[in-house]
């Protein structure tokens, strides 16, 4: 099949490709300010407090390695497990995936209190800390990614392709499964549950099918290139499947919580009386980015911008989620005396408020748009889009 | 909360003990177990033979006192800036109610030097440490105000900086964007001082707070955890906190 | 042939550079208009080591002894800051910082960015204000 392989660079004028950039370097722009502001401020500057430590940057950066894991998936279909359809766009997911994740990771790196001691997280080590083992994850993820990008361009290297990619697909399983059980090994009341392993697999799954469809469709719409229909079928099923299994780790998880009577205030906090989490979960995690686009992708037809719909409304969705398990989860009191009635100077005891600042927002979006230049950049400057992406599907496929 | 009494000094640190007092007798005699007497010779190292705690007796514990609270502050200078929900807290009162029986009670909750620490465990840099004699600290050299280890925390022991401070005690450092909690007044006790907190309790005449030695047996609170019932907070977590609450 | 006239011309270049860099000090310093670091000191009596040892290992021995202490528990006066700070904080502002400060004023001259106060006290413990 390697015959009508023949990869591009992204093309058109390349006024229209400098006004994208410049488009793009607006919210850059405003996140370095926004940055600099923190940095010299200090976090006060920021909605957050001494309850809720992690604030909006961090929704965006967890939200974009969850997303970042998953956008590698069509990759490895098309690797690991011989999908021949996802082939022709297997170097776009992992670039997608490479860019989304050193999007969330400069987020982490700059809404550090002491950022300017970044260099320090990098060098020292410390190897018993799970976070630090994350560190090693990311950097073994990136690099056997890289490497089975390479091994995807280059001919002579093509037939190795397949055991670098099951490398990398370990890799990923390792990164993901190791950034749910962080939420699951955590005292606090909301996280406390195994689930959180699986459910943040389905999630990744469905964030990064999500914006790979988008970019797939935009770089495509770029130029006025034809993707075949059976592709963009198979990534609507995709999508679907991922977001029917979303929605069904949430409700198995919010479920068990509700069920088991240790945790039911948690779950009742959620559920019901949480205010602006219930909010955002219902409206947002559930119904934005669960049954809404799940009812669209189970149609049989559904229009190009129907798909782009159904994946923007994912991906909405899935920040909701990210702000509800994020901020949600500190906002709940920590339980020191169960059975007990707490109060203190310190807000034991109590719901703690929240509300993002500017800068804090600006920040996370810079970080999107981050993602979104490499993305741009890395398509102008290298060959990664197949030439075709309308040939017909191969029968065995 | 169910009090288990006797998981304070575990059988761990009972055979360290006797380890060490044979090791002290048999071995070198000249040596005494300094270690374990307190006194550090001041280019000694900590000894891990030694592990500090604190018992607190709720009973003696008075609501709304909080005379501990302000020694804290005035020892580690911390300030009030005017924005509480920012400020960093390093002891606070917590003022209970049992939902069934109505009984009230109202204890200091500080770091509680966990001798299995999460802060400790999840902290990127190293930054966050336990030193030989269980007291666990934060290195603010190598912090980078990542909060890990305040989400990890299941006490609420953990606080960050938020604004940068002048005119700190020299003895007790601290600054913008790092994260810090109780040390246990550590500057106090390597000239063999108690913590400020414990002081001011006593010298108040509340005596509602011990600090000591756990794994000498011949110290105080040694012997007070041998003989009372006293529980940890969450002792569910199994983290072995050195602190520990009588009457809860 | 041209390999090597280039050869020659980058190696007088380089040794044009290297003389201009030896040079600069001097030059610097033969100079009235650059300011010079202000070093104060106002308290009688030795250094813990010779002053050339002290200008050119203090880094080395605050970060040695910052470990022994955080780490170990050591708090030897020798080579700790705190003791730096009680014998250099400055007779009129009561502070190694400040334009004239001891630690910053040289700081500033070299541009090497001082880190140690943004958590340690600048000024001794009585001075400071805090209760002794
Ligand atoms: S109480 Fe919190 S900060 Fe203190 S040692 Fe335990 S986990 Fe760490
Ligand atoms: S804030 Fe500092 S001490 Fe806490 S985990 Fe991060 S680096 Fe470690």
């Amino acid at each position: 099949m390697a015959e009508y392989l023949i990869y591009h660079e992204l093309g058109g004028p390349s006024r229209r490709f400098w006004s994208l950039l410049g488009l793009l370097a607006v919210p850059l722009a405003l996140a370095a300010i926004a940055y600099f502001y923190m940095e010299h401020y200090g976090h006060i500057v920021t909605g957050m407090d001494n309850q809720i430590v992690w604030g909006m940057p961090h929704v965006f950066a967890v939200f974009l390695i969850i997303a970042a894991t998953g956008a590698l998936n069509i990759a490895m279909a098309a690797s690991v497990f011989g999908k021949a359809v996802y082939r022709p766009v297997a170097p776009l997911s992992a670039l997608v995936s490479l860019a989304l994740l050193a999007g969330g990771l400069a987020l982490v790196m700059l809404d550090l209190g002491r950022s300017d001691r970044m260099v320090v997280a990098a060098m020292q080590l410390n190897p018993e800390s799970l976070l630090s083992r994350r560190v090693i994850f990311y950097d073994g993820y990136m690099a056997s990614v890289g490497v089975y990008m390479w091994f995807l361009l280059e001919p002579r290297m093509n037939r190795y392709v397949k055991p670098v990619a099951i490398v990398a697909f370990l890799w990923q399983l390792l990164l993901i499964t190791s950034t749910g059980l962080e939420f699951g090994f955590n005292f606090r009341a909301v996280y406390d549950s195994v689930l959180y392993a699986p459910m943040f697999i389905a999630f990744s799954s469905a964030y990064g099918a999500a914006a790979l469809i988008l970019i797939l469709l935009a770089a495509c719409g770029w130029e006025g290139r034809d993707v075949s229909g059976e592709l963009l079928r198979r990534l609507k099923n995709w999508l679907g499947v991922s977001v029917g299994a979303s929605l069904f780790f949430a409700i198995l998880f919010l479920g068990t919580k509700y069920e088991l009577v240790r945790s039911r205030d948690v779950a009742r906090f959620l559920l019901f009386d949480g205010g602006v989490y219930t909010a955002l979960l219902w409206l947002g995690q559930i119904a934005l980015g669960g049954v809404v686009p799940l009812a669209l992708l189970l149609r049989s037809r559904l229009s190009r911008s129907g798909i782009a719909a159904a994946a923007a409304m994912v991906l909405l969705g899935g920040l909701a989620q990210m702000y509800v398990t994020l901020i949600g989860g500190q906002a709940y009191p920590q339980i020191l005396f169960p059975g007990m009635i707490e109060s203190s100077s310190y807000f034991d005891g109590e719901i703690h408020p929240y509300a993002p600042s500017l800068v804090e927002v600006l920040l996370g979006l810079g970080g999107v748009a981050l993602a979104a230049s490499i993305v741009a950049i890395v398509l102008r400057a290298i060959a990664l889009l197949p030439e075709r992406l309308d040939p017909p599907a191969k029968p065995q496929a | 909360m169910s009090a288990d009494a006797n998981d304070g000094l575990s059988r761990r640190g009972f055979l360290a003990i006797s380890a060490a007092t044979l090791g002290g007798v048999m071995l070198a005699p000249g040596i005494r177990l300094i270690e374990i007497a307190g006194a550090r010779a001041p280019e000694q190292s900590v000894s891990r033979q030694v592990r500090w705690g604190l018992l607190i007796d709720t009973n003696k514990c008075a609501p709304g006192c909080d005379d501990c609270v302000k020694a804290c502050a005035t020892e580690n200078g911390l300030k009030d800036t005017g924005h509480p929900r920012t400020d960093a807290q390093w002891i606070r009162k917590v003022e209970l109610k049992d939902m069934r029986t109505g009984r009230a009670n109202s204890v200091p909750v500080m770091c509680q030097h966990c001798e299995h620490p999460p802060c400790v465990d999840v902290c990127p840099t190293g930054a966050s440490f336990k030193r030989a004699d269980g007291i666990v600290l934060v290195d603010r050299h190598i912090c980078i105000g990542c909060r890990y280890c305040i989400m990890a925390c299941p006490y609420k022991a953990r606080s960050i900086v938020f604004e940068a401070i002048t005119d700190q005690n020299p003895d007790v450092p601290r600054g913008n964007g790092c994260a810090e909690g109780c040390t246990l007044c550590v500057h106090r006790i390597d000239r063999d001082q108690q913590p400020a907190c414990v002081e001011a309790c006593t010298k108040a005449g509340h005596n509602a707070m011990f600090f000591g030695d756990l794994n000498d047996p011949h110290s105080e609170i040694a012997q007070r955890v041998a003989k009372y019932a006293s529980t940890q907070i969450r002792a569910d977590f199994k983290l072995n906190p050195g602190v520990r609450y009588q009457g809860l | 042939m041209k390999t090597n006239g280039t050869g020659a011309f980058t190696g007088r270049i380089a040794r044009a550079i290297c003389l201009l860099a030896l040079l600069l000090p001097v030059l610097v310093f033969a100079s009235e208009r650059v300011p010079k670091p202000v070093i104060n000191i106002d308290r009688q009596g030795k250094c813990v080591e010779d002053s050339a040892t002290m200008r050119r290992e203090h880094p080395d021995m605050l970060k040695h002894q910052r470990d022994l202490t955080m780490h170990e528990g050591i708090r030897t006066r020798k080579h700790s800051l705190k003791e730096c700070v009680e014998c250099h904080a400055s007779a009129k502002t009561g502070s190694v910082l400040g334009a004239k400060g001891f630690c910053q004023s040289c700081h500033d001259y070299a541009s090497v960015r001082i880190d140690c106060f943004n958590c340690h006290a600048s000024k001794p413990k009585l001075a400071s204000g805090v209760k002794p």
